[in-house]
């Protein structure tokens, strides 16, 4: 007996969502407000994500789940496991083989393409919250485009620092009138962001909010002439594939604290490593 | 009747008679039984201890039966039984880090010395009721044996002590030093709280401050209410020994065991005027299996050190004295519930004030 309709959400629910992401798509990185439902994994674990997912899957999608870069983490794992279990659709940790990726806190390596679809996991939607927590506040600033206090917030930064000190979920503007979190993906990430062929979602459950980046949509980190955008990442190699090139997560080898470094997207350095036979 | 306040004998016997019938249920149904509770029903039983400030799982299952489910209740029941115990020494320190851990997880590495070990945990489940309206599933078999045969995988190695997360961190100078490892802080069981409450009371407050409270005010802070970017360093269950030192024996002996859960949260700190940028810490703890609990003390505990940290306190989070005074489960069910008691000498006394000001205000209006 089918308990759950494909892809669990039922089908008006599918719909209510899809008509916000319509209107996020029209409305680039402007963060439209829509009926979140309890899903079957808690708050945070990603249910704006699989909301989002859940509404534009069909039977011939294939799909990609991540959580910090990697396929095989603990909550990317169950998220992959929910879809399939209710939509039975085709599942897939390549990169270039999936029609949908969903993400917690990365973009992939490998260069999205015109026909992807990248949904996003988002905890806090709101990239003004940093100065003010109050929704309505924030809502007035976004109406008028009223974002002076964001850019003394990070000034505030290169006073004190001489840097700016935000190194993930770094604000951007959007097509230049929207200020957007771009989820906590580290600063590294950012540029990822721009002009990017492939559709981006984003979806926060808990806060009920949904926002998109429509293939090749202008974004740009906030910065300044004089302190252009700067992010960082480890000064290394990755120890399996030896990219010098990509996003690194630190390990802790032994209890001397030696450290060791590898990708954090854990398909695009299985694809190098088939490649240089490494 | 409510009305009989005075002489109301009967009332209040009949109430509890009725009372113990509703506890009761229907008759024809097996009567619940402790070591049910305490086997079945055991996070109710961890967040009894723990708000009851009392680890005793027996003692901790009869409070829930008798409490009618009801666990601010049942942790009321455990703390008026506690206060009559004598406090004839205290324990040595315990040392989480020698924890047998059952679940240690880093949010902050993918891989670290000890491993990720998950655990017993509900955190990947998918919350879809269970058709079976008889009850959850038995437990999923562990994966099949190997054929006879093929060599057997190899056994685990039994737990040993897993190094720290935040020593790690500490080699590089990359956080903060742990507080004063042994402040002689005032024990809030015995001293009343008193303000400014040094750190080792806030926590002491925050162990048995009810779930709840915590939980919403640490998710306060998340949502811009006194953002601390908090990691979840290290976050451990399993059991730690309890030993203590006979005044007559002059050395430590292990008395037994109890299930904590501690959570080590390091938090970025952009630095102050006289602090360099560095991980600070907030730290949570609590009896039996709480990841809930622990972590949202954490981000309290952070929440709290802002003075010190040259942060500004502008989140009910940040309040020392607002957070403290009102964690406690038992003090805040009372005075709230206290409100249905007879107020009626007071409500006269108000009565008469109203009619008064009326009768004033009608005499200016008169003369106007």
């Amino acid at each position: 007996m089918q308990l759950y309709n494909f892809a669990y959400l039922d089908e008006h629910t599918k719909r209510m969502i899809r008509r916000a992401i319509l209107k996020a798509v029209a409305i680039p990185g402007h963060q439209i407000p829509f009926a979140s439902r309890e899903m079957p994994l808690p708050y945070g674990w990603g249910t704006g994500g699989i909301q989002v997912t859940a509404a534009i899957l069909g039977p011939d999608d294939v799909l990609k789940v991540i959580d910090q870069g990697a396929d095989d983490t603990t909550n990317a794992v169950s998220i992959r496991r929910f879809f399939a279990r209710t939509s039975s659709i085709r599942t897939t940790t390549r990169t270039p083989e999936a029609s949908v990726i969903q993400t917690r806190h990365r973009i992939p390596e490998t260069a999205l393409r015109a026909g992807q679809i990248i949904v996003y996991q988002v905890p806090i939607p709101e990239p003004l919250y940093r100065l003010t927590p109050s929704r309505a506040d924030a809502a007035r600033m976004h109406a008028l485009a009223d974002y002076g206090a964001m850019h003394v917030r990070l000034y505030e930064d290169i006073a004190r620092h001489g840097r700016v000190a935000l190194a993930y979920d770094y604000p951007v503007m959007v097509n230049g009138r929207y200020l957007m979190s771009p989820s906590p993906i580290p600063a590294y990430d950012n540029p990822k962001l721009h002009m990017n062929p492939a559709l981006q979602l984003f979806g926060a459950g808990r806060e009920k909010r949904l926002y998109a980046l429509p293939p090749y949509t202008e974004v740009r980190p906030l910065d300044f002439e004089d302190h252009p955008f700067d992010p960082h990442r480890a000064d290394a190699a990755c120890a399996l594939c030896g990219a010098a090139d990509t996003y690194l997560d630190e390990l802790i080898a032994d209890d001397t604290g030696r450290r060791r470094f590898i990708c954090s997207d854990t398909d695009s350095c299985d694809s190098r490593r088939e490649e240089t036979g490494a | 009747m409510y009305v009989a306040v005075k002489g109301g004998e009967q009332a209040i016997d009949a109430a509890h008679r009725w009372m113990a019938e509703e506890r009761r249920g229907d008759p024809a149904l097996p009567e619940i039984t402790p070591a049910q509770i305490s086997e079945q029903l055991g996070r109710a039983v961890d967040r009894v201890m723990a708000e009851g400030a009392l680890y005793d799982r027996a003692l901790a299952a009869r409070a829930i039966r008798q409490a009618q489910g009801d666990l601010i209740e049942a942790a009321f029941l455990l703390r008026a039984y506690r206060a009559t115990l004598p406090r004839l020494v205290d324990s040595e320190p315990v040392d989480t880090g020698a924890m047998r851990a059952k679940r240690r997880i880093s949010a902050v590495f993918k891989d670290l010395p000890g491993g990720q070990r998950l655990g017993p945990t509900m955190d990947y489940t998918h919350r879809l009721l269970d058709p079976d309206a008889t009850g959850p599933a038995a437990p999923e078999p562990a994966p099949p044996e190997p054929p006879p045969g093929e060599p057997a995988p190899a056994e685990p190695p039994p737990p040993a002590a897993l190094p720290r997360v935040m020593a790690m961190l500490g080699a590089d100078a990359l956080i903060e030093p742990d507080g004063d490892p042994a402040p002689a802080a005032a024990d809030l069981t015995t001293a009343p709280l008193g303000f400014p409450a040094p750190r080792p009371l806030r926590l002491q407050a925050l162990a048995r401050g009810d779930e709840g409270f915590l939980l919403a005010l640490g998710y306060s802070t998340q949502r811009g209410y006194g953002n601390n970017h908090p990691f979840v360093g290290e976050l451990r269950v399993g059991e730690v020994a309890v030993s203590l030192v006979p005044p007559e024996l002059g050395f430590a002996i292990e008395i037994g065991e109890i299930t904590l859960t501690e959570c080590e949260m390091v938090n970025q700190f952009a630095g102050s005027r006289n602090v360099p940028a560095q991980f600070t810490r907030g730290y949570g703890l609590c009896f039996g299996h709480a990841d809930r609990k622990a972590i949202a003390m954490a981000l309290v505990d952070r929440a709290m050190r802002a003075g010190e940290l040259g942060e500004d306190v502008t989140a009910p989070a940040q309040q020392v004295e607002f957070v403290l005074s009102h964690c406690d489960n038992i003090e805040a069910t009372g005075f709230v519930e206290h409100l249905k008691l007879p107020h009626h000498v007071d409500f006269q006394s108000e009565l008469e004030t109203i009619r008064a000001l009326r009768a004033a205000a009608g005499d200016d209006d008169a003369t106007l």
